[in-house]
């Protein structure tokens, strides 16, 4: 199972970051939101891989117990990757709609338009 | 003891009640917005005087035990920096509202305050994971401000800036998933103690996840390799949002200062010297590209955002030092090279509001009050280069005497001297060509005359100057406040035990 979520993290992260180096803001949306997982995969890991135990810590301590940490920790990166997506359509969506297209670099045509904005 | 959480209360509340009940009234907004920034320097300033007997106060979110619940931990470093961030704050909110910015967009006062909630909250926080929510709240407003009042190529500077942050985020999660997995602890004072107890052949992992934080700190403060995000961000931002960001690449500073020593510092056991061993020759190429991008920038806003590069380079040599002297120098010049970069924003915001040309650094005809405007430049930029009389000088005199008796002397004394020199020519460069030779360039009859900078207008930009000669007049008791916050950070012992301590006490 170690070997199933690590190469889980792994692929998402690899297309998270292929995504993002395309440098167009629709595949980097999708790119971040699957680095997101990854992360979410992760740090769900870190308190160690535990199959059918609950969360709790029996009052005799003798059933295995999962670690409750890293599930809040998830639950937290969960809501606040979802709010910074839905930041992030609105933003390239005003840029996109202001621009008419959804390149994310600035190149050298914005350069000398900068000025006078 | 719950002063210690009202800076953080304070504006996070004030910021929906402005932006559900007083959205529609501008003047409402203001007062409410001018009121949060008011009471903010009021506590600032109860705190500072709190810290100053040298305690180290812990406030226990919910009355959980500290490991185990959240911490929020005021020491000196804390109050003195939430101190800058009210001064700052209220300047810059001054100079917003002198100058109708907030009047181009929508929601610009509750935005800045949850931006003011954000910093406040990363500075006071004692445990990783609380540093990383604050950080985003930080970082979600700062989404909203920077893109205020809008326009195309913002708009993608803005889109650019997002993406940046958010991938730096990710990382900042397995950053800390690395640590917990390995320490079991994300409480900063528990870390310390943990990190210090690993064993030579499991030190590793615990290196890899130090690293990563500290390439992600060195993201918000903007240091070689991963400073390429804020000329384009800074210079784009509307200019009041910009000198507020001034103290955002502190915070980034900050929390490599407040983590990196207390977990990760030469006391951690196997992982010791580590971060010295990186952040040096970081800090000497950061310095090195600020000081070419202000000599070759060709806009007055880029030269701005690549001096506030250059100085993180300096204040970074000194904070990687890692001794208490250098961190003193490091705290003082934080404080001048913050109030410089608010001062040169400020400036840029009024005067290139007022010439017809654009922020380019090319010859056009002079303003009425060119002098003026020459003599606001000339004041803010000799305290970001580093030129006596202004403090900027004795920082980085600081920072030289500092580092003078430690093993990268050659290195840091070649980047500080040339760095600066090659600053001061790009300044005196876009001085003499904006005000000196500007005066050759004949008047367009036709143009119509810009309206001169009123009182209230020029006043915030004043202020920032006024407490730029105040921090050189009192270097002295600034300096002191600063190497006693340094001295603090630096034993450990102290913070470690207040927070740690028995359920009940403290």
């Amino acid at each position: 199972m170690e070997f199933l979520v690590a190469s889980a993290v792994g692929i998402l992260t690899a297309g998270g970051v292929y995504l993002i180096l395309r440098l167009r803001a629709f595949p980097v949306i999708l790119g971040l939101a699957l680095l997101s997982y990854a992360v979410n995969l992760f740090l769900f890991s870190t308190g160690r891989l535990v199959v059918n135990a609950a969360p709790i810590l029996n009052p005799y301590g003798d059933q295995p117990y999962t670690d409750p940490l890293p599930q809040a920790l998830v639950l937290t990166a969960i809501v606040i990757s979802f709010g910074m997506t839905a930041v992030l359509v609105m933003i390239s969506l005003g840029s996109f709609f202001e621009n008419e297209s959804d390149e994310i670099n600035l190149d050298a045509e914005d350069a000398a338009e900068e000025g006078t904005k | 003891m719950h002063w210690i959480i009202a800076p953080v209360i304070l504006p996070a509340m004030l910021a929906p009640i402005i932006a559900y009940v007083m959205r529609h009234d501008i003047t409402l907004a203001r007062v409410g917005s001018f009121a949060g920034v008011l009471g903010l320097l009021g506590i600032a300033i109860g705190l500072f005087v709190m810290a100053s007997s040298g305690e180290t106060f812990v406030y226990r979110l919910g009355d959980w035990p500290a490991p185990f619940g959240i911490v929020l931990v005021l020491d000196r470093l804390s109050a003195l920096m939430v101190l800058l961030t009210a001064i700052l704050a209220l300047v810059v909110l001054y100079h917003v509202v002198a100058t109708d910015w907030d009047k181009r967009g929508r929601h610009f006062h509750a935005l800045y305050q949850f931006q003011l909630m954000g910093i406040v909250g990363a500075f006071l926080t004692g445990d990783a994971f609380n540093l990383f929510v604050f950080f985003e709240v930080l970082l979600i407003a700062s989404y909203g401000l920077m893109i205020h009042a809008g326009g195309k190529i913002r708009l993608k500077a803005g889109l650019q800036y997002v993406v940046m942050n958010l991938a730096g985020s990710t990382l900042f999660l397995f950053a800390l998933g690395t640590l917990y997995a390995s320490t079991g602890t994300l409480n900063i004072a528990d870390m310390a103690v943990k990190i210090a107890q690993v064993p030579v052949e499991d030190a590793a992992i615990v290196r890899v996840a130090g690293i990563l934080l500290l390439f992600v700190f060195a993201v918000k403060a903007a240091l070689f390799p991963v400073q390429f995000w804020l000329p384009a961000t800074y210079s784009n931002a509307p200019a009041p949002v910009a000198a507020l960001f001034a103290i955002m690449t502190k915070v980034g500073a900050y929390a490599i200062l407040r983590i990196h020593t207390i977990a990760f510092g030469p006391e951690a056991g196997a992982i010791g010297d580590m971060v010295t061993a990186w952040l040096i020759p970081m800090a000497a190429l950061t310095l090195a590209v600020g000081a070419i991008g202000v000599f070759g920038a060709k806009r007055l806003e880029h030269l701005i955002a690549y001096a506030v590069i250059g100085s993180m380079g300096t204040m970074m040599l000194a904070v990687a030092a890692m001794t208490p002297a250098a961190a003193s120098a490091a705290i003082y010049y934080m404080l001048n090279s913050t109030l410089a970069a608010a001062a040169l924003f400020l400036f840029a915001d009024i005067y290139l509001s007022r010439r017809g040309e654009d922020g380019r650094l090319i010859l056009a005809a002079p303003l009425a009050q060119n002098g003026l405007f020459a003599a606001a430049f000339f004041a803010a930029g000799i305290a970001m280069v580093g030129m006596p009389p202004l403090s900027g000088f004795l920082g980085k005199l600081l920072i030289l005497e500092a580092l003078a008796d430690g093993p990268h002397i050659t290195l840091a004394f070649s980047a500080i001297l040339i760095g600066s020199l090659v600053m001061i020519l790009g300044f005196v460069r876009a001085g003499s060509i904006l005000f000196w030779k500007s005066v050759t360039v004949a008047p367009d009859p036709d143009a119509e005359a810009a309206p001169p900078v009123t009182l209230s207008q020029g006043a915030g930009m004043g202020a920032l100057v006024a407490l730029l000669v105040g921090l050189t007049l009192f270097a002295g008791p600034v300096y002191d406040a600063g190497a006693a916050a340094a001295d603090q950070l630096f034993f450990p012992q102290g913070y470690i035990e207040a927070v740690l301590a028995p359920h009940g006490e403290g």
